[in-house]
């Protein structure tokens, strides 16, 4: 009866034991597939790939709904990223979303503008300098092209122009 | 050669599924689309493998020497829950698009009768270690065969003119009773 209870019990944390070492040892982390594919996103919540945020594409893509191709900020790296994790085929960006368009930068008109920060609080990626009421600037090289900015302006001064104009 | 005769005896002859009709609850909840029902299929021949060398070892190692052969049924169980979670852990890190389809399944890996009646069928037949392994992987073959053939039936018989009273569940079992009529072909080629 003793050695019964004694070899179940051991038996028992033995095996425990186990699986909690290969839980440690093996690679990887306990995500989800939304939340993997979610990390190999930009995640600064442009919506230019027509969802209102990184997780619901994320989401999308392993549902299937939505294609790999609709990130302008993530670009080349995070397709072939996706395509690799979901064993799908890379393919170039959709052009139904503005053609590239991180080749473009938001540009602000100092002369119009008013220092009201509305565009730098937009801005999903801070590329936006200014503090109120002084002169706002857009930095090109955070710039992601994604076009937040344009509606919050009440002056209209911000525009689109080519990156490497 | 004992140990290929042995392969084909379980995958073939005394096919788990349709000769000896244990493990028909994976057969019938995983046999929808191919995709799944070959992702189940390795899953559980994983289970299945690792589950009845680890059972074997325990049976030879503790229970026999300690003349404790009527834990064999709750010490089975032990060892195919945790060949069960280690197999859901490395298929949760290593693939979570298959994590996704087959999640649901897995945990039902632990009550697949078959997993357990491999278990008791080695330790009743006192076979070596190595036959062991081999008689689990056969059973784990023989499963994932039945298990894909059935799934690629059922993709087909959804695109067919089935009889209403016969659509879903009820076409299924009768292609499998049909199946498992073939397999009786196979009688004699082995004797286990």
């Amino acid at each position: 009866m003793l050695t019964a209870v004694t070899l179940l019990t051991g038996l028992s944390l033995a095996l425990a034991s186990a699986l909690i070492a290969a839980s440690r040892l093996l690679p990887g982390r306990d995500d989800d597939a939304v939340a993997q594919v979610e990390r190999a996103l930009p995640r600064i919540q442009c919506a230019q790939c027509g969802f209102p945020g990184c997780r619901p594409y994320a989401e999308a893509i392993v549902a299937g709904r939505a294609d790999i191709n609709r990130c302008p900020p993530g670009g080349d790296s995070t397709i072939r990223a996706l395509a690799e994790m979901l064993g799908r085929d890379p393919r170039p960006l959709d052009p139904s979303l503005g053609g590239a368009s991180m080749d473009r930068v938001a540009r602000i008109d100092e002369a119009l503008c008013i220092g009201c920060n509305l565009c730098a609080r937009a801005c999903p990626v801070d590329a936006i300098v200014g503090i109120p009421q002084t002169m706002h600037t857009v930095l090109a090289r955070y710039c992601t092209g994604c076009e937040l900015c344009l509606p919050p302006c009440p002056v209209d001064c911000i525009e689109l122009v080519p990156r490497h104009a | 050669m004992e140990l290929v005769l042995i392969i084909i005896a379980a995958a073939l002859v005394n096919n788990f599924v349709l000769v000896q009709f244990l493990g028909l609850c994976p057969f019938m909840g995983a046999s929808r689309r191919v995709e799944g029902a070959v992702g189940m299929a390795l899953a559980t021949g994983l289970v299945l493998t690792t589950a009845s060398g680890l059972a074997y070892l325990v049976d030879r190692l503790l229970l026999i020497p300690l003349e404790l052969e009527y834990l064999r049924l709750i010490g089975f169980i032990l060892v195919i829950g945790a060949a069960v979670q280690l197999t859901e852990l490395l298929i949760r890190r290593l693939s979570p698009m298959l994590h996704r389809v087959l999640g649901l399944y897995i945990p039902l890996i632990a009550s697949n009768c078959a997993v357990l009646g491999v278990a008791l069928l080695n330790s009743t037949a006192s076979r070596s270690l190595v036959a062991a392994l081999f008689y689990g992987a056969g059973a784990a073959l023989g499963f994932g065969l039945v298990l894909a053939m059935l799934a690629g039936l059922r993709e087909r018989l959804e695109r067919a003119d089935v009889p209403k009273p016969f659509r879903g569940h009820a076409i299924a079992f009768v292609t499998a009773g049909i199946m498992s009529l073939a397999f009786l072909g196979f009688t004699g080629f082995a004797r286990l």
